[in-house]
């Protein structure tokens, strides 16, 4: 790789160009087929290997629905106002995160878990509480992040954008839930991450590709049965519950193919979308 | 500022909240309506608290909960409210938990909820509350889109509401800024026609040199 003629500060920077004796460098180990069928993409695949984080309301261990959680943390304030990340003994404050990490159970059975619980930590500085917890999710090097919540502090969207594109270039897929209101909301609107709205079908596989975005892909969103507090169940309707099927998906592409990058990703999604591929 | 023009300040600001308060009994009796359901609620985020206080009800629980406060972090409202996202549950099955948490923040255990944040622009103000919504058909997302339209309008109503009480804290409290400017209203209301012009004509010309 060339080395560019002036230094960062910090790190050595690459010039960003491929001379013509380094194009081994870019040579892919993946062989596409001629078309990009859902056989190709996720048949047979169970997520097996795939590190999904559920970034919410925490999740409940136990629950049938959900299975085994490899790893509980919560984010916090400290008495500074500094956040903090620690293990996480309270389990889900809400039940949403339980029942998003329900579904991708059900997609991608046997994918890991992970909660990072960025919620039920006091109201004020939850907006802190939030950016901390998807910057240490994108740190752990996660290979899918299920975002099923925005926020509308507009001084925080710069910060989210950089989150955002950090995790696209490291292969941490965000998966981010658009708002089910007309009003603007982050980080779902940025191109680095797969924006989720509903559809009204009760088929867990079936998606939409968006030809006009800034919402990417649908999913079923529409009275889904998901797992709750307590071990319970019970119907919920919204974007939060189709973003978890597309997480699931993403999770069971990966399997198949872990050497896609994020942006191939969102490509063999699009290909196999019921409207692109019927 | 003069006893009269603070009286006067006072009662517009009384006069107006009372007004305010009709607005969000009428949004949730409409509410409750629209969805032919058992009961509506709005409640309204107490920042410094940290706290959802129930400030429009109607239907069950509309004689008691008026008032009543929970934390705003946790259970469907803390979610709701903290991640700016409406939730829409139904079913909801025999979870003593649950059960609790809805009954602390409805007034009493619904089989079916839908709630929805109340946002003005980047802020979010509170959660409406619909609760048991007729069933007799399934739910659809353009029922969902129609609570999002909905909560925008109670948003608009809220955030008046907030500002009448900030107006009034600020007559009730020190209220040497506010104090002045309603003086200095008065003095320029009581000028004839011609004066009045010359006095609104400095007013911009000062504004302009402060905003500098």
């Amino acid at each position: 790789m060339t080395i560019a003629a002036h230094e960062s500060e910090h790190e050595e920077l690459p010039a960003w160009s491929l001379p013509a004796d380094a194009v081994d460098r870019v040579r892919l180990e993946i062989r596409w087929p001629e078309r990009v069928t859902r056989e190709w993409a996720f048949e047979g695949a169970t997520g097996k290997g795939i590190r999904v984080c559920i970034l919410d309301s925490g999740i409940e261990v136990g629950h049938p629905l959900v299975g085994d959680v490899q790893g509980l943390y919560a984010i916090s304030l400290d008495e500074e106002g500094e956040t903090i990340v620690s293990e996480d003994g309270q389990g889900d404050t809400c039940g949403h995160g339980t029942a998003c990490a329900g579904i991708v159970r059900s997609l991608a059975p046997e994918c890991e878990l992970h909660s990072v619980r960025v919620l039920g930590g006091g109201y004020t500085g939850s907006g802190k509480v939030l950016v901390a917890g998807l910057r240490w999710a994108i740190e752990q090097g996660f290979d899918v992040v299920n975002m099923s919540l925005s926020t509308t502090k507009r001084d925080l969207a710069g910060t989210l954008r950089e989150l955002a594109d950090s995790a696209y270039f490291q292969r941490t897929v965000l998966v981010a839930s658009a708002h089910n209101m007309p009003v603007e909301s982050f980080p779902w609107r940025f191109s680095s991450v797969i924006s989720v709205g509903s559809h009204e079908s009760p088929d867990p596989m079936t998606f939409y590709f968006n030809p006009e975005p800034p919402v990417e892909f649908f999913a079923r969103g529409l009275e889904v049965d998901v797992a709750w507090l307590g071990g319970s169940t019970l119907r919920t309707t919204g974007n939060s519950f189709a973003t978890p099927h597309v997480t699931g998906l993403c999770a069971l592409v990966l399997s198949k193919h872990p050497e896609l990058t994020p942006f191939q990703l969102k490509s063999v999604l699009s290909l196999t979308a019921n409207n692109v591929a019927p | 500022m003069s006893e009269q023009v603070r009286s006067a300040a006072a009662a517009g600001v009384l006069a107006a909240d009372e007004l305010h308060g009709s607005l969000i009994q009428s949004i949730v009796d409409v509410a409750r309506a629209i969805f032919n359901a058992k009961a509506a609620s709005i409640l309204l985020l107490d920042e410094d608290a940290g706290e959802l206080v129930f400030d429009g009800v109607s239907g069950e629980g509309s004689e008691t909960l008026i008032g009543r406060r929970f934390p705003a972090d946790t259970g469907i409202a803390g979610w709701v409210l903290t991640t700016r996202q409406p939730l829409v549950l139904e079913n909801v099955g025999s979870d003593p938990r649950f059960s609790q948490e809805a009954a602390d923040s409805t007034g009493y255990v619904p089989k079916a909820m839908m709630t929805v944040p109340l946002l003005h622009e980047d802020r979010a103000l509170g959660v409406l509350n619909v609760l048991d919504r007729a069933q007799d058909k399934s739910f659809t997302l353009a029922e969902m889109e129609l609570l999002g339209l909905f909560a925008n309008q109670a948003s608009i109503a809220l955030e008046l509401r907030l500002r009448g009480r900030r107006a009034g804290e600020a007559l009730d409290g020190v209220g040497e800024d506010m104090g002045a400017v309603a003086s200095f209203a008065a003095t320029l209301d009581a000028l004839p026609e011609e004066r009045r012009e010359a006095g609104l004509r400095l007013i911009a010309e000062l504004e302009q040199l402060l905003a500098r």
